[in-house]
């Protein structure tokens, strides 16, 4: 052994060292292509969020104003358009991915376990559950689109129900608007004045409870409908793993089926659960497509969101800084949220 | 490798990462230098947001007869989303020669350096009609010669018309009469009206009573006048009383495709009509009236598109030859007859109401059209005001226009 060392150190280097560069040239074109497609993007773009350019030439020539963190404070701390369009869309996430998280994980658990169960036909249930999955966000946004017009599909079933549904798309009340008129407690016309004056951020405190409007709900059936396929998938590639002997010490044991599932399924879930909720956190910050094909932010900005809107600002309004600044922040609140995911999740398991 | 070498390669990679930054070329602010001219046979990148085909082919022999008369090469392309490919080409610093401008675009174009003031040297600018030449006038400088225009005129079902018991002399020429008239179709059960729920429909209406966004010079706000606050007032009205409908409301995308399926007898919109109901909704029988005057007088607006040329161009001289050729007034009529624009010049009002008696209407709105505001950075402005628009039947008319007005001075302001 040790001869063949000497003898591979006279040759040159040594095989360790003839691994790492193996290595290295084998990892190469990925991280070149990352590098300079994805890395190198994202530091440009940091830096057009601390400039005011305004897209005539490169953002890096010497006449580009530098304003620092301007862009970020006009977001946040200055009362203009600008924070009010902001706050509004945050506002509206805020309830979209409140809304479609748990709604998502659940049902995909729930499908899961449907297909997971000794059910007949489950091959089939398994392929069309997963199938919204795989089609285009765009073809069934404007699949959506007509099916919720004011004499669409959605409609006409409503009316054999005996309930006039509204004009979906534009109808910009807001769901606890309406739920709050309906219990009595508030008038939607005329809303209280300690409520209509005065609010953080430049948006009232009316404004902030809306909750998602009319229109916005049509998004988020149609995003719930198409994501729960693939985390069904995930879900069910967990449950799977699930040794089968425990579940029979379960029953031994005496446990009932919402039994079994809390204190046997679920924990062993955790995992798979964490990497749900991450990426469907990740995924409903980032909403973008459906918002484009279908209302662009209408009506009445209650379907604007962060990434729409920084688009619209950069590429609609040329204020390159102010999109690219909107895009950091929201990246800033995935970490954040994905954090604490992480770290709620943690302090359970003790 | 040990941490310490690991740590040298991973700054090493990043140094090397972000010295890509400096890739690129022409990173000197050249923005005072004039870029150099060439004389010669010139190669004229030109880009257009064509309408559709019919545009795209008269364009292209418009451009081959001027590359045939002057020995120049010219390359037409039609863009798939001109706004964001002349950002691009922009950021890049290498945009075409000669692109489309429009009207609600030519501000913050105009305002970042990237157009050519070439007004001056057209060889008769006062033949284009007047309110277009303001349309496209920033600093006092005219900057580009408009290729054509369409304005707003209201638009009749002759058959929806006749069936609510009404005749050509019932057309209505004031707001007053427009509302007996929508109350009389309504008693029928036909929506009477169906606009647009968007500043580039229901400006018409401030036009008409004497009011506008910003002033003349395009400097100060004027959004809050009493002027717009009678037309936004009296929108609301026809609103309450559903005599008005915006498109939503009755499961359309726009007021012609509410027209077109006959849910209205009467709808508000451009030159652009003609061509979607000849397509979509042949069988409808229409015609087209002057809109209804306001306190002020009659009023609607223009919707324009100028012919830009590129601050950074190598070819000035033979693009403004270029533009000449394209807007004479025998190419204007061309391209009238091929896709159904009226030409920009005065000159060619007579042969264009000859050929196209019906559009009378549309054309006599030349007279006191309105154009787009054309201040830089009132895109994100006008949005939250078409938004407020949306929302004009429940909402106080004073405070949308005061809203308005504060986002209005921010902007020219700041």
């Amino acid at each position: 052994m040790a001869d063949e060392a000497m003898a591979a150190s006279r040759r040159g280097l040594s095989a360790k060292v003839r691994e790492n560069i193996a290595g290295w040239l084998f990892v190469a074109p990925v991280v070149i292509i990352l590098g300079l497609f994805l890395l190198v993007p994202i530091f440009m773009a940091l830096w057009v969020s601390l400039t005011d350019w305004n897209g005539q030439g490169s953002p890096f020539r010497s006449g580009v104003p530098f304003v620092g963190l301007d862009n970020y404070r006009r977001l946040f701390a200055e009362e203009g358009l600008t924070r009010q369009d902001f706050m509004t869309s945050i506002r509206n996430n805020l309830y979209y991915v409140a809304i479609v998280v748990p709604l998502q994980t659940a049902l995909a658990l729930g499908l899961a376990m449907i297909v997971n169960s000794r059910l007949k036909a489950r091959t089939f249930f398994r392929a069309a559950f997963y199938f919204p999955s795989v089609t285009s966000s765009v073809a069934i946004s404007v699949v959506f689109l007509f099916m919720f017009t004011g004499s669409g599909a959605v409609n006409s079933l409503l009316r054999m129900l005996g309930i006039t549904g509204p004009m979906w798309f534009s109808d910009a009340r807001g769901v606890l608007h309406l739920f709050l008129d309906w219990l009595g407690l508030v008038d939607i016309e005329n809303p209280p004045e300690a409520l209509t004056s005065g609010g953080p951020f430049g948006l009232t405190w009316w404004e902030w409870l809306s909750g998602p409007s009319v229109a916005m709900c049509t998004i988020i059936a149609l995003v719930i409908w198409t994501t729960s396929g693939t985390f069904m998938l995930m879900f069910l590639a967990a449950l799977q793993d699930i040794p089968v002997s425990l579940e029979e010490a379960s029953l031994l044991d005496g446990a009932g089926r919402w039994q079994r599932f809390r204190y046997v399924t679920l924990p062993l879930l955790k995992p798979t659960m964490f990497l749900v909720l991450t990426l469907g956190l990740i995924g409903t910050w980032q909403v973008f497509d459906q918002v484009y094909v279908m209302s662009q932010g209408d009506p009445a900005k209650t379907t604007l969101t962060p990434a729409y809107l920084s688009y619209r600002a950069a590429f609609r309004s040329f204020e390159y800084g102010t999109g690219a600044a909107i895009s950091f922040v929201l990246f800033f609140i995935i970490v954040a949220l994905t954090v604490l995911q992480r770290w709620v999740m943690r302090t359970r398991r003790s | 490798m040990n941490s310490r070498t690991r740590i040298a390669a991973l700054g090493a990679a990043c140094a090397a990462l972000l010295s890509l930054a400096a890739c690129g070329k022409g990173f000197d602010d050249q923005g005072s230098e004039q870029t150099q001219q060439s004389s010669g046979p010139a190669q004229l990148q030109v880009l257009i947001g064509s309408s559709g085909d019919a545009e795209t082919n008269a364009v292209r022999q418009a451009a081959e007869e001027w590359a045939k008369k002057s020995g120049a090469t010219v390359t037409v392309t039609p863009a798939q989303d001109l706004a964001q490919q002349l950002g691009q080409a922009f950021a890049g610093d290498n945009p075409p020669d000669v692109f489309y401008v429009e009207a609600s675009r030519f501000a913050d174009y105009a305002s970042v350096g990237a157009l050519e003031p070439y007004g001056d040297k057209l060889s008769n600018a006062e033949d284009f009609y007047q309110s277009l030449r303001d349309t496209f006038t920033y600093d006092g400088k005219l900057y580009c010669a408009p290729k054509d225009f369409s304005t707003l005129a209201l638009v009749i079902n002759d058959d929806l018309w006749a069936k609510a018991g009404l005749t050509e002399s019932d057309v209505p020429k004031t707001w007053d009469e427009l509302t007996a008239v929508s109350k009389k179709i309504k008693e029928k059960g036909i929506t009477p009206l169906v606009v647009g729920d968007t500043r580039d429909r229901i400006a018409a209406f401030m036009v008409q009573a004497g009011g506008w966004i910003i002033s003349p010079d395009g400097k100060q706000a004027t959004a809050d006048s009493p002027e717009n606050l009678k037309a936004l007032e009296y929108v609301q009205g026809l609103l309450k009383d559903k005599l008005l409908q915006y498109p939503k409301q009755v499961d359309a995308g726009w007021g012609g495709e509410a027209f077109g399926k006959g849910k209205t007898a009467m709808t508000i919109e451009g030159n652009w009509i003609k061509g979607a109901l000849k397509a979509d909704f042949p069988d409808v029988k229409y015609s087209v009236h002057e809109l209804p005057a306001g306190p002020a007088g009659k009023g609607t607006l223009s919707f324009t598109v100028c012919w830009g040329i590129s601050a950074k161009s190598k070819y000035k001289e033979q693009a403004i030859d270029f533009v000449e050729h394209m807007t004479s007034p025998e190419q204007q009529m061309t391209f009238a007859r091929a896709f159904g624009v009226m030409p920009s010049r005065q000159s060619a009002r007579d042969a264009y109401t000859k050929e196209f008696p019906e559009d009378a209407a549309f054309l006599n709105g030349a007279d006191y059209a309105h154009g787009p505001v054309n201040a830089p950075k009132m895109d994100s402005v006008l949005a939250d005001f078409d938004t407020g628009l949306q929302q004009l039947a429940t909402t106080s008319p004073k405070q949308l226009l005061e809203r308005l007005q504060k986002n209005t001075q921010a902007a020219l302001g700041g």
